[in-house]
Order: C-alpha cells, then sequence, then structure tokens
C-alpha cells in the first residue's frame, strides 16, 4: 500500500542546540542539492520560483519523501541520515504541518480535527485542550462547524491549530496564505508573526511571495532548481546577494557589470565611461577583471536640482529619465546611462514632483560606494542562460 | 410464493456482500493509490463480467468447477464435495460476477480522497491503520455502501450464470429469479407475478436505503 518505510537504526546523537538541521541531495527525479538550518524560536522562509524544490524540501523534513541522501535532525534527534539508513516515519517525527490547501478532515468539524492531533495526550486531557487551541487562533464558538462551513480564513487558523496541537519540535507551513484573498492574509501573517512570539521551535516557511519572506523571516533560503544558493537574514541577501542568479530571483535590478581599473593607483571599478569607487572587495581582484555589481535602490541618491545634496560627489552619474511608473505613493523611476545601463529606484510620488521629473530629463545621481556590491560567480547574462531551461519545470 | 428459493437467495446475496466488501475495499483501495505494471489489465480484468455475456463467464465457471479441472479438484481435496450445482458452487460463481459492482464504486470512492488528507492524517501521528479507519473510510463510506446496495441487488437478480453453474436445486441453487423463471415455463403466472414483485420491492428497499443514508453527510454541504 506503499506506507512510509519503518527503518530502525535511528541512534539518538548528542547535537548542539534545538534546532533544524536539513541536508537532501540527489540527481532525480527531483534534483536537489540543499542544505539549511534554522534555530529554534526563528522563522526560515525557503523562497524560489515554482518548480525549485521548495515543497520537496519541506516534505523530506516531514519523512512524506525520501532524497536519495539526505540528513535531517531537530531538537537533538536524528529524523533522517540516509548514510545510516535511519528514517523516521512522519509519525515518528514531531511534526506540525500546515498544508497548502489545509488538508482538513472534511467529516470532522474543527474541534475533531485539532483533536485528532493530540493522540500523544491522554484522552480527557484532549477536548479541553483542543477547545483551547482553537481560542488561541480566535475560533471560539465555531468549534462545532465542518470544514465546509467555514471560510478560506478559519479553515487555515484550524489547520494551524491542528499543526500546534500535536506540540511539535518544528512547524512546517507549505504557502499557508496563498489560498485566502489579500485583506484576510494580511490579517493572518499578522497573527503569524503575533504566533511566532509565543512558540519556541524552528518554523519553516514556503513562500514565492517575497514580499512576505522578507516582513515574517529572521531567514531567507533561495532555491533554484533544487539548489540552496544563500541563506541570510532578509537585509543581508536584499544588500549582498552572492550572485548574479540570487539577485535575480530576489527580483533584484540595478545588476552589471564592470573592469576593474587603476586611476592614479586607485582601485576603480569602470562602468561605460564612468570610474566608481567601491568600499570594499575591489582590492582582492586583479587588474582587468570583468566584474558584476549590484546596487541596492536605496543606495542612489537622486540630486535634487535646487541645491546640492548629502553625498553629492560620491560616484556622480548623469542620466536621463527613461521611465516613469506611478505606483499610488512610490515612483518608481528608471534612468539611462550614457552608455545604456539602466538604473532603476523608487522614490516618493511628491518627491518625483518637487523634483519636477519627467521623461527625456536629464539628471543627476549619486551611486553610493558603500553600497555597491561586487558578486562572484559567473557573469549575470551566462549563469541566466545556463539554468533557464529547467527554470519552467513545475514541481511542486 | 417460493419461500425456500427466497431464502437461498438472500442467503446468496448476503454472504456474498460479505466476502466480497473486503476485497474490495481492499483492492479499490490498491487501484486507487497504488501505481504498478499491470494496473489497466487488473482493471480490466475485474470490469470483465460486465460485458461478458452470463452465459459466457457461467460456462467458463462451469468447466473450472469440474472435478478435473484446477479449481475443481483443488475444492474437492479441501472440502471433498463439488462445486457444480452445490451452493458453493454458485456463491462462488457469484463472487467472481459482482467483482465490478463491489470493487468499482469502491475505488471511485478512494480515488476522490486528496492524497494530502493521508498525509495530513500521517503527520498528526496517526498511523495507517488509524488513518485508514478514522479517515479514509468514513469519507468512503458512501462509496462501499453503494457497493453493497449494487452487489446485493445485483445477486438477487442473477440469472445465467446462476442457472449455467448451479442448475435449479430446490433449497440448495434455485433463487428467486430462477423459480420465476421456472413459473413462467409452468404457466403459473401469478406466482411469477406475487415473486417478481416481492424481488422489486426488496431491490427498491434496498437502493433507498443506501442512498437515503449516504445523503444524510452533513459535511457535504456548502
Amino acid at each position: 500500500m506503499g506506507w512510509p518505510a519503518d527503518v530502525g537504526g535511528c541512534v539518538a546523537e548528542v547535537m548542539v542546540g534545538s534546532g533544524l538541521e536539513v541536508m537532501a541531495r540527489q540527481r532525480g527525479p527531483i534534483p536537489l542539492d540543499a542544505s539549511f538550518s534554522c534555530p529554534a524560536g526563528e522563522l526560515l522562509a525557503l523562497v524560489g520560483p515554482s518548480g525549485s524544490g521548495k515543497t520537496t524540501l519541506l516534505r523530506t523534513i516531514a519523512g512524506l519523501y525520501q532524497p536519495e541522501l539526505g540528513y535531517v535532525a531537530c531538537a537533538g534527534s536524528t529524523w533522517l541520515a540516509t548514510d545510516r539508513r535511519c528514517v523516521l516515519t512522519p509519525q515518528q517525527r514531531k511534526i506540525g504541518m500546515v498544508f497548502q490547501d489545509y488538508a482538513l478532515f472534511p467529516h470532522l468539524n474543527a474541534l475533531a480535527n485539532v483533536q485528532l492531533a493530540m493522540g500523544h495526550l491522554p484522552h480527557a486531557q484532549r477536548q479541553p485542550l483542543a477547545k483551547q487551541w482553537l481560542a488561541n487562533v480566535r475560533l471560539e464558538g465555531l468549534e462545532k462547524r465542518f470544514p465546509s462551513e467555514l471560510s478560506g480564513g478559519q479553515r487555515q487558523r484550524v489547520a494551524l491549530a491542528r499543526a500546534l496541537a500535536r506540540e511539535p519540535q518544528v512547524l512546517l507551513l507549505d504557502e499557508p496564505f496563498s489560498a485566502v484573498d489579500q485583506v484576510t492574509r494580511r490579517r493572518l501573517q499578522r497573527e503569524l508573526a503575533l504566533l511566532r512570539q509565543q512558540i519556541s521551535i524552528p518554523i519553516i516557511l514556503v513562500t514565492h511571495d517575497l514580499e512576505e519572506a522578507a516582513a515574517l523571516a529572521d531567514q531567507i533560503c533561495v532555491l533554484h532548481n533544487g539548489v540552496s544558493l544563500q541563506q541570510g537574514s532578509p537585509e543581508l541577501l536584499f544588500r549582498c546577494p552572492t550572485s548574479p542568479l540570487v539577485a535575480k530571483l530576489l527580483d533584484r535590478h540595478n545588476i552589471f557589470e564592470g573592469h576593474v581599473v587603476s586611476i592614479s593607483g586607485q582601485r576603480r571599478l569602470q562602468w561605460g565611461e564612468r570610474y566608481l569607487e567601491v568600499a570594499a572587495g575591489l582590492a582582492d581582484l586583479p587588474l582587468g577583471e570583468r566584474v558584476t555589481w549590484y546596487l541596492p535602490p536605496s543606495d542612489i541618491v537622486l540630486h535634487r536640482r535646487d541645491r546640492p545634496s548629502q553625498g553629492e560627489r560620491e560616484n556622480p552619474v548623469a542620466a536621463t529619465v527613461h521611465e516613469m511608473v506611478v505606483l499610488g505613493g512610490i515612483t518608481s523611476i528608471s534612468l539611462r546611462v550614457s552608455h545604456g545601463d539602466m538604473l532603476r529606484f523608487d522614490i516618493a510620488t511628491h518627491a518625483a514632483r518637487r523634483n519636477q521629473l519627467a521623461l527625456g530629463e536629464s539628471v543627476y545621481v549619486s551611486l553610493l560606494a558603500e553600497g555597491i556590491h561586487l558578486m562572484s560567480g559567473d557573469h549575470v547574462a551566462k549563469s541566466l542562460n545556463n539554468t533557464s531551461p529547467n527554470n519552467k519545470r513545475n514541481l511542486s | 410464493m417460493d419461500w425456500t428459493a427466497l431464502s437461498v437467495s438472500l442467503r446468496l446475496a448476503g454472504l456474498t456482500c460479505l466476502f466480497l466488501l473486503p476485497v474490495g475495499i481492499w483492492l479499490g483501495r490498491t487501484l486507487a493509490t497504488a501505481q504498478f505494471r499491470g494496473k489497466g489489465l487488473c482493471e480490466a480484468l475485474i470490469a470483465l463480467p460486465l460485458v461478458l455475456p452470463p452465459t459466457v463467464l457461467g460456462f467458463y465457471l462451469l468447466q473450472q468447477f469440474g472435478r478435473d479441472a484446477p479449481l475443481g479438484s483443488f475444492w474437492a481435496s479441501l472440502t471433498g464435495g463439488g462445486l457444480n450445482f452445490t451452493f458453493s458452487g454458485i456463491l462462488l460463481a457469484s463472487l467472481i460476477a459482482n467483482l465490478p459492482f463491489a470493487i468499482q464504486p469502491i475505488q471511485r470512492a478512494f480515488e476522490n480522497v486528496p492524497i494530502n488528507l493521508r498525509e495530513a492524517a500521517w503527520c498528526s501521528g496517526l498511523s495507517p491503520w488509524q488513518t485508514l479507519l478514522r479517515i479514509e473510510l468514513p469519507l468512503v463510506w458512501p462509496g462501499i455502501l453503494s457497493a453493497a446496495a449494487l452487489t446485493f441487488a445485483h445477486t438477487l437478480g442473477e440469472f445465467g450464470v446462476i442457472l449455467m453453474v448451479g442448475g435449479a436445486i430446490d433449497g440448495e441453487t434455485r433463487t428467486l429469479a430462477i423459480a420465476i423463471y421456472d413459473r413462467v415455463q409452468a404457466f403459473d403466472e401469478q406466482g411469477a407475478a406475487r415473486m417478481s414483485a416481492l424481488l422489486l420491492l426488496v431491490s427498491l428497499t434496498t437502493l433507498g436505503l443506501v442512498y437515503g443514508l449516504a445523503g444524510r453527510r452533513r459535511w457535504v454541504r456548502g
């Protein structure tokens, strides 16, 4: 019948901390080469396009999927170690899982759905505690409702209560906000942020929504074609992506190429006809090296026309306004630099008005040396071309 | 009214259901959830009694039930008796003829249970058996009921296969359907009419009961 195999041999081993460690590697059918970790009490977001293996990795943690080579340890015990033939069943791992469509049991009411996950407790305790869990997710009074009689947001809360009622050692959330409307999503995200303060287990959130990941996660792990490319705090990732591919996956713009040159004894980054100052990293590179660099939009400073602004002398660049897209209070501006590259950043719409920005106007901006981030790895075009054919696969 | 024939019919239908439902649940679940080579062939063999003329099925069974055929001799070594023209024989024939009625509704029902409900049950700590008993069976219950109803009603009405394998031995293999035929042959139209009406009533009650019960589930709404 295809039940997950129950193989013995998982010897308890001493592991420092109570976090989650995951490693998965295989060639096919779903290629994987990922490793990440999440300390207790933190939230790690797995982000990546569809088909990047996010859900497969979540299922690996849960024991619903077994990669050829894999290692999963949580709260000091090993759940999966393929090299030692240690494979715990989903039942043996203490996991709380919220499925993408919630997977509530349709024939059981909300209370019974939660109670079902409390097999580890004596019978008498289950019902009062299940009520407590439902109250925790603000569903008191709806205990007797069946899933079909609940709204999308309420179902998600029942699923969360059921996952927590198991008193798990890790909470796994598979795109938990994708099936609800925008307003409900905001509210549920807020509730998750509040809930995080109450539980001290690792939380893994699978999402393709970068904003959601940045808002909720302590750490983000970027996945592409099953490969974990970079793990770090949202601030770190958005400022210092390790490769052009990570930058692209994080929807970053302002990725350019330049050369390392020496101008009167000083290392500079040649970009078109300009020589840019860079705060860190240039000294380690050989002269003439071609590098890909990235500048966060926050480090592009628009010079005010009426009076000189701060940092005006830092990497001044002349450009013409190529595109202006007003999105409510924010205007997204694309500037064309003389050699053709395009700088993109957002400013407040009123600031754009005050500066009398208009298509075709000439403006000056400063590229802050502190923000220029040199990237290792391949050049933009090459690394993106290499990976694009697999990008279309949809595995999730 | 041939009460003996009615009792044979009811006994046959009841036992067929009793033996076939566990098989139907197991096979239906396997066919719905597992992927294996030869699955299509397996499904085709199960569906065969639907399209095969009952007399053809009966003919082959008659041959297999003979004492020199492997099945017949195996049965004889097991029980000492024969299969042809015995109640055991028509029961075995009825089990085979009813395979599609018992398996297909259950298989369809299992196919409609989302895979992630099983996974959610495992993640909630339920063992595979607990998952079957507490999640899957309650969800496929309507399928099991309709399998039971179809099997029961179809066995009551089965004619060709039973006649081929069992003949019409009073109290042993003469079912109500065969008794009706015998009555008509003997120009006893009144007797045939009474028994036909009874068969109609029993079939209708069974189906009504089953579909009535299946429809009374609150969680299906909405």
